[in-house]
């Protein structure tokens, strides 16, 4: 996802390319990619959630429809091991959005590493729009190596993974984009002002490769995309570290 | 030629337990009591009849032994009894539950004339351990007459041996299409002589018409009890007594009229169709894994072969190694949609053949592709890269359910159903499931839902109130905002008429955590105690 356009709201464009499948787009492994507007796209990206709160898988979604668009009508996976089933349950079709719900295809893994290969044969897949994972916990099978098999694959394939990573340590991956999660207050609907609202999340971008980090609270705009508001006011003043005691050896 | 196994279903038995001196009887079930269906030789010498009621034959011969009869394993056994009689003639058809009709057209002087042929019949019928009583005659209904109620291995060889002389000749004129007529002695034996044929036909009871009891008791009180009668009288006489039947088996003119060949009797043949199989003998037993899978992948290109003469795909591979001390190792592959690509074959199977011994050695392996759907020859695509990038949807389905078991990726599909954790369920994941009609989303619904719903301790503003706060998993939230409730009757289809219903709350807490639960029943329904709360769903 490409956070640039993200805020610029409603004016976003959307690339030429939109219409043709991935597979298409990206030439077979082995020769090198074709640079592309729109590159700012995420391939592999992770989401660190609380098991006690559905925010990450939401998010995730949502972040998918962003990028995806409407006209993509291939089938998704969803994939969870589990300890991810057991503690954040099962998806339900009817709370699923409605462009979504009845494409998506899902599988209960037993084990992180039986998760990791259905991860994998899917990013393989040309006839699949997205890949979303989630997985509980720090399992030793989830290490550097397994995320960057997990990048290549989906780099190469052009499908991109939203990988949930539910009561996690942030530990080493190679993930493009990583983001802490937390459900946030939603805005009082219009008829009931007493009941929840849209769905609205605080994400904290911690680490990623193209963007700087930042703050931002995350609401669906209605037609599949993402608006975005600073969490927390950003510090233009801070370009330049402030001095302190210490020799400019240190940096 | 009609073959009627007359005692198929003790055969059999007799053939599975061995054969037996005691009186043995095969019996069904039936709404008041067992019932025989069956005797062998020595049960019908003490006076056993199929029929009767087992208590009322224990009676007669107190000795008398019973076994559950199993009439789906006698039409299975017919099945396979057709196929193999296909060797007296082109087609058959099952005649069930005891009877097979062979068209042995043009075929009798292949075994030097019909008397030769079924004297053929008899001896190899009778080796396998089957009683049978034959005939063959022009038509399937007079072949059927004859072999149930005519003499043994009777042959009759004209096609209207009932009508005088002008009935005759048209009959014979319409019979041409069918079997015999003027031509039939050029390539059979010499025809019997007329007159026996006709008294053949003419003295055989009402009953060698095929029809149901119920037609048979209504001709014998109208006196009417051989054939020769019934076409004695008038043939409008019986088209006005029988008008409002049209089923041929309670219709005597309609029988009538097949058995003569005057109406064109359909017959359904049973065709074989062998599944397409490869295999492969090999010189050498062999014991190590990279041969095998130098044969797995050739006998994969070999099935690919045959599978795409025959225009079909597999969706069952059964894969069967013999090894050299007589073992059989079998592995069995479902595939998500029907295939024909070797390589994906190939590799699905390799990754169950991690766990097998070879022993001494494996000496033939076999491939069966035991269910397989049409798959066209389809045209590949414009862009090789684009075709070679990835694998397709059903290669996919197929190496995960290979890895993770068959019922680890699925598909949600909605159904009917009050409660919402009946209101979808899994299919396969190509699937497409049934057509239904789309539900009315009035309400909104959680983005999960959890597999059991979990207990939760509420306080709530008494008696049927809002909740304000709940603890569950250990930890407290203050709830700021709530929508509810939403009353879901319990489906009182399914459930006892004492089950509780659901008040269903969305909320949402100070944090923003947003979250479906319930209420379990209300305090004044009278069906327990204090309702309990749930949490069920996890809001996105």
């Amino acid at each position: 996802m490409d956070l640039a356009p993200l805020e610029q709201k409603p004016g976003r464009e959307t690339a030429w390319w939109s219409g043709l499948a991935s597979a298409k787009r990206t030439p077979a492994s082995g020769s090198k990619p074709l640079p592309r507007p729109g590159a700012g796209e995420v391939r592999h990206a992770e989401l660190f959630a609380s098991s006690r709160e559905a925010s990450g898988a939401g998010l995730a979604l949502a972040f998918a429809l962003d990028q995806a668009g409407q006209d993509d009508q291939r089938p998704w996976l969803w994939v969870q091991d589990a300890a991810a089933l057991r503690l954040s349950g099962r998806p339900y079709r009817p709370g699923l959005p409605a462009s979504l719900r009845h494409r998506l295809l899902h599988v209960a893994a037993k084990s992180p590493e039986d998760a990791l290969f259905a991860l994998e044969e899917g990013l393989r897949c040309r006839d699949l729009a997205f890949v979303i994972g989630e997985v509980a916990g720090n399992p030793k099978a989830l290490s550097f190596t397994a995320s960057r098999r997990l990048s290549l694959v989906a780099e190469v394939h052009g499908v991109p993974l939203w990988l949930v990573r539910l009561d996690a340590a942030r530990d080493l991956s190679s993930a493009r984009q990583r983001w802490q999660i937390a459900a946030a207050p939603s805005l009082p609907p219009r008829w009931n002002p007493a009941a929840p609202g849209a769905p609205a999340w605080h994400a904290d971008l911690f680490r990623a490769r193209s963007h700087p980090p930042g703050e931002w609270i995350l609401r669906d705009d209605g037609q599949s995309h993402l608006v975005a508001e600073w969490a927390s006011p950003p510090h233009h003043g801070d370009l330049v570290r402030a001095v302190g005691d210490r020799s400019l050896a240190a940096g | 030629m009609a073959i009627w196994c007359a005692r198929l279903a003790i055969d059999r038995w007799q053939l599975a337990e061995g054969p037996r001196a005691d009186p043995v009887a095969l019996i069904s079930e039936s709404a008041h009591g067992p019932r025989i269906t069956a005797v062998n030789a020595a049960a019908r010498d003490a006076g056993v009849r199929p029929g009767t009621m087992l208590t009322d034959a224990r009676a007669l011969c107190p000795d008398l032994a019973a076994a559950p009869a199993d009439p789906a394993g006698d039409l299975a056994l017919l099945e396979s009894l057709a196929l193999w009689a296909q060797r007296w003639g082109p087609w058959s058809a099952l005649d069930p539950p005891d009877g097979l009709l062979v068209d042995v057209t043009g075929v009798a002087h292949l075994f030097g004339g019909e008397q030769m042929l079924l004297a053929d019949a008899a001896e190899r019928l009778g080796a396998r351990g089957f009683a049978a009583r034959l005939a063959i005659a022009p038509t399937a209904g007079a072949a059927w007459a004859l072999a149930h109620y005519g003499p043994e291995r009777a042959v009759l060889s004209r096609a209207s041996p009932l009508g005088g002389g002008g009935r005759r000749a048209a009959a014979d004129g319409e019979g041409l299409g069918r079997q015999t007529g003027p031509h039939r002695p050029a390539f059979g034996g010499p025809p019997p002589p007329e007159g026996e044929d006709l008294g053949a036909l003419h003295e055989l009871p009402v009953a060698a018409l095929r029809l149901d009891p119920a037609t048979l008791l209504v001709l014998r009180r109208l006196g009417l009890k051989r054939i020769g009668e019934l076409s004695g009288v008038a043939r409008e006489a019986l088209a006005r007594r029988f008008r409002s039947v049209r089923a041929p088996a309670a219709n005597p003119l309609v029988r009538l009229d097949q058995l003569t060949g005057k109406v064109p009797e359909p017959l359904l043949p049973v065709l074989a169709q062998p599944p397409p199989l490869v295999q492969r003998r090999l010189l050498e037993p062999i014991r190590h894994r990279p041969l095998l899978d130098q044969v797995l992948g050739d006998l994969a290109d070999d099935m690919v072969r045959v599978l795409e003469g025959q225009a079909l795909g597999a969706r069952r591979l059964d894969l069967a190694l013999w090894k050299v001390d007589g073992e059989v190792i079998q592995r069995r592959l479902e595939l998500a949609a029907a295939t024909r690509a070797a390589a994906h074959i190939t590799r699905l199977f390799a990754a169950k053949l991690d766990d097998i011994d070879a022993g001494f050695g494996i000496e033939l392996a076999r491939l069966t592709a035991s269910w397989c759907e049409p798959l066209a020859l389809s045209q590949r695509d414009f862009e090789a890269a684009a075709e070679a990038h990835g694998t397709s949807l059903a290669a996919c389905i197929d190496r995960l359910s290979v890895r993770l078991g068959a019922g680890a990726i699925r598909r949600p599909e909605p159904v009917a159903g009050h409660w919402p954790e009946r209101a979808q369920r899994w299919l396969a994941p190509l699937d497409q499931g049934r057509a239904a009609q789309e539900s009315l989303a009035f309400h909104a619904r959680p983005l999960k839902l959890l597999d059991r719903p979990e207990l939760i301790a509420v306080i709530h503003a008494s008696p049927d109130g809002l909740p304000r706060r709940f603890r569950w998993r250990g930890s407290l939230h203050e709830i700021v905002r709530a929508e509810g409730p939403e009353r879901i009757a319990p489906e009182w289809w399914r459930e006892r008429g004492a089950a509780r219903l659901r008040d269903y709350y969305r909320i949402e807490d100070a944090a923003g955590r947003r979250y479906w639960i319930y209420r379990h029943g209300h305090a004044a329904d009278g069906r327990g105690g204090t309702p309990e709360w749930y949490l069920q769903g996890l809001c996105s």
